[in-house]
């Protein structure tokens, strides 16, 4: 599937339609510069062993 | 239904004079009950504990919220759950499983058998359970040595240990967008317990997940409630929800990094919980999880209503995919109940040659192209078999009730998106809001989907605690909508919903919490000047705030009035 910025959920990458904004309802990033602000704001929160962080996500069944 | 108000029989779709079509709408009583993931905040605690402090720290992640968060009343004290007439060995299919045959999972009633983590631990006590004087960490100690896992909550809530996760089981609600209130004040809850666990010392801190696996083999459940007329059969209930539930994750599936239900495969998946059904029906809900569970316990009535209790659901965090997960599903009950009032068939037959498998070819198909083989030799893509079902009860739909024309919009909408270019829906289905940033997130540092990277951004998707979850960050900037306000959900943390008996509940919780010794979905114990009293209310929608009224209850007033105007109120038609 076609990879899509965050600010702007329309066609494609560059695109920021209008029609599809007020269809998709919700609030839209101002710039590209937001959508990268937010993966170095995740990329901040990671743990930086993900190996260690996914082997230790353990539980016990559920219903 | 006989209890309900004149407009809500015919909001409910009556039949009215002249033979009127139904008009349905998605008013029903309903609620969603959801398993946290838990585990060690410190990593080096969680690698060395393994799944082996899970137990521990739910009877900690209860008890810190429910005893020691100063909305809840008096420290140290809890208002116990009632177990009434619990039954959940009771097969909606017409028969009781026979204890000696159940797996003791099932055996959720069992209040006394230690070897058991998912029942009431408490050692059963003659006098007042008295918390000790001293700091967060001394209560704690004292709590989590008597296993004290569970509490009635002022917002009418359950909050309790269930099978080593902590469980919020929100109050009834009557409508779409109030079960994301109480859904949400839930995980507001979450956040007040580790937060006080955080600040307690020599307590670990605990960090909590709104999700369904771990990714290796284990799952948990985000399960729904609904009351359904009795009169309905269980066979059509059976026959309508197949694929209604099988394809509504497209809409409101969270998205799983990995394929397979220990993640073995890489790849992304619409939904968390797809690799773990394995039967179309049936009681189990730990093993062999059938998309249609058979679980007949009601809280309520038996002759009057079912309780509808489904399993397939993925916890979500997007309020729109939950608001449409209740309010469609709804819908489709309420087109049952008016086939059975008119006796035609109102749905579309869209019965599938194997639902089981058809869940996880949906699932496992995010461009939404794979098409599932009906019975009747039809092959239909997930989009398709939604479309059906929403043109179908658009046609039946109340045009005047508001809730129902935002259900049935939102999801004509979404399909429409779905359909043009599934990334068009980023900000409105979660499994796109959490493709799309793993897509970039892959682009970003050329990462293939067996990058345990990924894995871990799913993971921390759904980290509850405050700056740390993925899902929170894409709200904070606005990349996903949002339906209700922080005001309203910070409400719904200590005011129950008016529009059922969690209000009652709730009030009496809430106003006279030190003489309310138990409660529980269809009991109350109050304990008055003369001894306690059990009121049992058998109908959902007594208790809610209108009801009150009418009878002149006001939940706040002293108890001895309160209690008079009770006895008033359930002796009167």
């Amino acid at each position: 599937m076609s990879q899509q910025s965050l600010n702007a959920p329309g066609g494609g990458p560059d695109e920021n339609s209008p029609e599809d904004e007020s269809l998709t309802g919700g609030q839209t990033f101002a710039s590209v510069q937001g959508a990268d602000d937010l993966l170095d704001e995740i990329d901040s929160v990671l743990e930086s062993n993900a190996e260690t962080f996914v082997r230790s996500f353990v539980q016990k069944g559920g219903q | 239904m006989s209890g309900a108000s004149t407009s809500a029989a015919a909001r409910s779709g009556a039949i009215g004079p002249g033979g009127a079509a139904p008009a349905l709408t998605t008013e029903r009583v309903m609620g969603i009950e959801t398993e946290f993931g838990v585990l060690h905040a410190d990593l080096e605690d969680r690698a060395r504990a393994g799944a082996g402090s899970s137990i521990l720290l739910s009877h900690l992640v209860v008890g810190a919220y429910a005893l020691l968060d100063p909305a809840e009343g008096e420290r140290g004290r809890r208002v116990r759950w009632d177990y009434g007439d619990e039954t959940p060995l009771r097969d909606a299919r017409g028969f009781e499983l026979q204890r000696a045959a159940a797996h003791p999972s099932q055996l959720t009633d069992e209040v006394r058998d230690a070897h058991l983590p998912s029942v009431e631990l408490d050692a059963p006590v003659s006098g007042p359970e008295v918390a000790p004087e001293g700091d967060d960490a001394d209560v704690l100690a004292w709590s989590s040595q008597r296993s004290i896992g569970n509490a009635v909550l002022r917002n009418g809530a359950r909050w309790y240990v269930d099978h080593a996760h902590p469980e919020y089981s929100a109050p009834e609600v009557t409508r779409a967008r109030e079960a994301v209130v109480a859904d949400r004040a839930g995980e507001e809850i979450a956040r007040r317990a580790m937060g006080i666990l955080a600040a307690a010392d020599g307590i670990p801190e605990v960090a909590l997940y709104k999700n369904n696996t771990d990714g290796k083999g284990a799952s948990y459940g985000t399960h729904e409630n609904f009351l359904v007329d009795r009169a309905v059969p269980f066979d059509r209930i059976v026959e309508a929800l197949l694929p209604f539930l099988a394809s509504r994750q497209v809409l409101v599936g969270a998205g799983r990094v990995g394929l397979g239900t220990r993640g073995q495969e890489p790849g992304f998946q619409l939904s968390s919980r797809a690799d773990f059904m394995e039967a179309e029906v049936g009681l189990e809900t730990t093993l062999n999880r059938p998309i249609v569970n058979t679980r007949d316990e009601p809280h309520a009535d038996p002759g009057r209503f079912r309780r509808l209790h489904v399993i397939i659901g993925d916890a979500n965090l997007l309020e729109e995919s939950t608001f449409l997960k209740l309010g469609t599903t709804s819908l489709v009950l309420a087109a049952l109940e008016a086939e059975q009032r008119t006796g035609t068939r109102l749905l579309p037959d869209l019965a599938l040659a194997d639902p089981v498998a058809a869940v996880r070819t949906i699932s496992h198909d995010p461009t939404l192209r794979a098409t599932v083989p009906l019975a009747d030799g039809r092959e239909l893509t997930a989009l398709q078999i939604q479309r059906a079902h929403l043109d179908a009860l658009a046609a039946l739909a109340d045009a005047e009730d508001e809730e129902t024309g935002q259900i049935l919009r939102s999801w004509g909408e979404i399909l429409d998106l779905l359909e043009r270019d599934p990334m068009l829906a980023a900000s409105r289905v979660e499994w796109v809001a959490k493709l799309s940033l793993l897509e970039r997130y892959r682009a970003r540092h050329g990462l293939d989907w067996s990058d345990p990277r990924l894995a871990m951004v799913d993971l921390q998707f759904s980290d509850l605690r405050e700056g740390r979850g993925l899902f929170d960050k894409l709200r904070t900037a606005g990349a996903v909508g949002t339906l209700v306000s922080p005001e309203e959900v910070a409400d719904a943390v200590t005011t129950a919903p008016a529009s059922t008996r969690a209000h009652l509940r709730g009030g009496l919780i809430s106003a006279h919490g030190a003489h309310v010794p138990s409660a529980g979905w269809d009991a109350i114990t109050l304990s008055g000047p003369a001894g306690g009293h059990r009121l049992r209310l058998a109908d959902p929608r007594l208790g809610s705030a209108s009801w009150c009224s009418r009878h002149g209850i006001d939940p706040a007033a002293d108890l001895d009035t309160v209690l008079d105007a009770l006895r008033r109120a359930v002796s009167a038609p």
